[in-house]
């Protein structure tokens, strides 16, 4: 993945301006910077949830360039912007968010697999309203790794978890690595040096 | 392929979540009741003619999908899930599958109105021509989601909802309503049926244009 | 700019003073005398004003939409100051348009308003710009206010086309162009059918005929005038035609001008 001098302005303030990143297989990336030094927004632009106001982000999987419109198949993100349902439950959330996307070779043995790996397996046929902030939060993780994404992003990764919800995550992360490329978005130190590299938003 | 599974998907979704939430289901129908009721206690027991009565059916419907039809979008962007949407759908899914989930419920909708307008004015909602009404309803059921889809998409992301909708809609949805209920007018006095295929036509036509224009904007719309 | 500033400045002047100053005759002589329309008279003497301005509400509404248009291609915001600067200004005309047709209606059908085809397609048009800037004054940001109220004008503008075929079908018509409302070869023939059958002694029968031959004459009550302009007439309209078209270029330009400052002055407080 490579991201040539993105910038992005809003309303016309400028929130980042010409931030490069290049990333791949088995690298990894800390986004920090203060409150409203556009983290988030450069989150957003990565994950192609908006487009940058100049420069571009391109991808690549194998070698091969990446359509845009394929990039939902490769790409998993945890954010407090991205919200689950709250009238199905926690299994029927994957299955219906897997079915739409028109994942390939997703089965209910993988939603177990990955339910069990963030802990909700015995509450899986819970409404999410039920939910505790913390359950939704590692729904949120369930959801991202569910179609094994090559790229994974995780803005404020640690919202509302315990301790064995901040170990869950040392594993998801742990595991990205090895398989992907990873991205956190944070304000946490320990979070931060979780990966190789570190780029500091908002120092203009 | 993965278009129409994701679409399908998207929809079955929506209809789950519905049935459910009930958000949209029993708000449209209590508002075809007062409606009905509302205009019922207005004619009292005056005889009303054929056009004032397909005039009135289609006023019932519009004001009924007008408090009711936003609800796709808006729903997803109270709800925060307009991003995980964005996240595994590709915007023309999005846009067909909440397209045909309006459709679906706007047929719904003339279906309840045509029942309560058949049982409340026995003597004069007659419908003489069934094939003009099954056509007109149907047409102008699409005619109707596809314009108030693309709308609703658009007031989702404003900050005054409620308000924005009907004065957003109704100048696009003119031309359909004035088709609609002159075919209705032509159903309910027995004429032919290809007395009719100018409005069908119409209809046909107007469906087409919004909803090829819709598909093409929607995008805009939609990411940001 | 300084053409169309200057050249609508002397059109219109030009087209205001013969217009009102040319007088008519009932069979004219040369090119210093209009003809005289039966129907209308010294009335007809607003089409050299209203059509102008009604048209340059129709080139404002598609000047605006091409740069909304525009927009959604290039992200460029001063297409939408254009943008947003011709929709205002295409307000404005289809106001005037709407009051000067108000008028002749009032003189010429009796009434202010009667739901001909192109007075509805006005009304539609005044609805569709009250929505556009409805929408724009409801979204905070400038990039979505931009985006979304393009999208809404090419929305609308794809109900258009449907206005010029749908609305003359449904409803009657009174301007030039239109259909009349009932012939009189129909109204003769009722009126022949109510005789007989007064002559043959039914009398249910002979009111019902007669109610439709008063139903008819009423519908035609107000005939539809066949506008023909004269050869001179046709030159001013044109002429009016084209300064108002310069009008409206200069105005935007205005317009555009001062949105402009205005946007660069707010950037600069920030």
């Amino acid at each position: 993945m490579t991201a040539t001098g993105v910038t992005k302005e809003f309303n016309r303030r400028t929130i980042f301006r010409d931030v490069s990143i290049s990333l791949s297989q088995g690298e990894s990336l800390a986004i920090t910077g203060r409150n409203g030094s556009g983290k988030s927004t450069l989150v957003k632009v990565v994950a192609g949830l908006l487009s940058a106001t100049r420069g571009k982000v391109e991808y690549a999987v194998d070698g091969k360039p990446l359509e845009i419109e394929n990039l939902r198949y490769h790409i998993g993100l945890v954010s407090p912007y991205l919200q689950l349902y709250d009238e199905f439950s926690g299994s029927e959330n994957l299955e219906l968010l897997s079915k739409i996307r028109s994942d390939v070779g997703i089965d209910s043995g993988r939603i177990q697999q990955v339910l069990e790996t963030v802990g909700l397996w015995e509450r899986r046929s819970d409404y999410v309203r039920t939910y505790s902030s913390g359950m939704k939060q590692r729904l949120k993780y369930a959801f991202a790794v569910l179609h094994r994404p090559s790229l994974l992003i995780l803005d404020e990764p640690t919202s509302n978890l315990d301790h064995d919800g901040i170990a869950m995550v040392k594993k998801v992360v742990d595991e990205q690595k090895k398989q992907g490329v990873l991205i956190v978005a944070t304000n946490d130190a320990d979070e931060a040096g979780w990966c190789s590299a570190n780029i500091e938003l908002g120092k203009h | 392929m993965s278009q129409f599974s994701g679409t399908y998907a998207l929809i079955r979704k929506d209809i789950h979540s519905e049935l459910r939430t009930r958000y949209a289901l029993n708000a449209l129908l209590m508002f075809v009741v007062t409606a009905v009721a509302t205009i019922l206690f207005a004619l009292r027991s005056d005889q009303p003619t054929s056009s004032v009565l397909s005039g009135l059916y289609w006023v019932v419907v519009f004001f009924t999908a007008m408090s009711g039809l936003s609800r796709t979008f808006v729903s997803e962007e109270e709800r925060g899930t307009t991003m995980t949407l964005q996240l595994v759908a590709s915007p023309s899914t999005v846009y067909f599958a909440k397209l045909l989930f309006n459709t679906v419920l706007t047929f719904s909708m003339t279906i309840a109105v045509t029942i309560l307008y058949m049982t409340v004015f026995s003597n004069a909602f007659v419908i003489k021509t069934f094939s003009i009404f099954a056509g007109t309803v149907v047409l102008g059921s699409l005619g109707f989601a596809s314009a108030s889809t693309i709308i609703a998409a658009i007031v989702a992301k404003a900050n005054t909802r409620g308000t924005l909708y009907p004065v957003l809609s109704f100048p696009i949805l003119i031309v359909l309503l004035m088709t609609v209920m002159n075919a209705t007018t032509k159903a309910l006095d027995g004429e032919e049926f290809t007395s009719a295929l100018p409005d069908f036509q119409i209809l046909v036509g107007y469906f087409l244009a919004m909803t090829g224009g819709s598909y093409l904007l929607f995008e805009y719309v939609w990411k940001d | 700019m300084k053409f169309a500033k200057y050249g609508s400045i002397t059109l219109i002047t030009f087209v205001l003073v013969a217009g009102i100053a040319i007088p008519l005759s009932p069979s004219p002589q040369n090119w210093l005398q209009f003809p005289v329309i039966p129907g209308l008279e010294e009335k007809a003497r607003n089409i050299l004003y209203h059509v102008p301005v009604a048209w340059t509400t129709v080139v404002a509404f598609l000047v605006s939409t091409y740069y909304g248009f525009r927009y959604l291609k290039t992200r460029d915001i001063d297409y939408d100051i254009k943008s947003v600067s011709a929709a205002g200004l295409g307000f404005l005309f289809c106001f005037l348009a709407t009051v000067t047709g108000a008028l002749w209606a009032k003189f010429n059908w009796g009434s202010f308003w009667n739901w001909d085809p192109r007075e509805t397609s006005i009304f539609v048009l005044l609805l569709i710009y009250g929505a556009y800037f409805a929408l724009r004054s409801a979204l905070e940001t400038e990039e979505k206010r931009a985006t979304l109220s393009a999208v809404y004008s090419m929305i609308a503008g794809i109900t258009v086309p449907f206005f010029i075929f749908v609305m003359p079908r449904i409803m009657t018509g009174l301007h030039p162009g239109a259909k009349e409302v009932a012939d009189p070869a129909a109204i003769s023939k009722a009126q022949a059918i109510a005789d007989s059958a007064i002559a043959v002694g039914s009398k249910t029968f002979a009111d019902s005929a007669l109610a439709t031959v008063a139903q008819m004459n009423v519908g035609s009550a107000v005939p539809v005038v066949q506008l023909k302009m004269s050869p001179n007439m046709l030159v001013i309209f044109l002429l009016g035609l084209l300064g108002f078209t310069l009008l409206f270029i200069w105005l935007l330009n205005v317009r555009v001008r001062l949105a402009r400052m205005e946007y660069e002055r707010s950037t600069h407080h920030e």
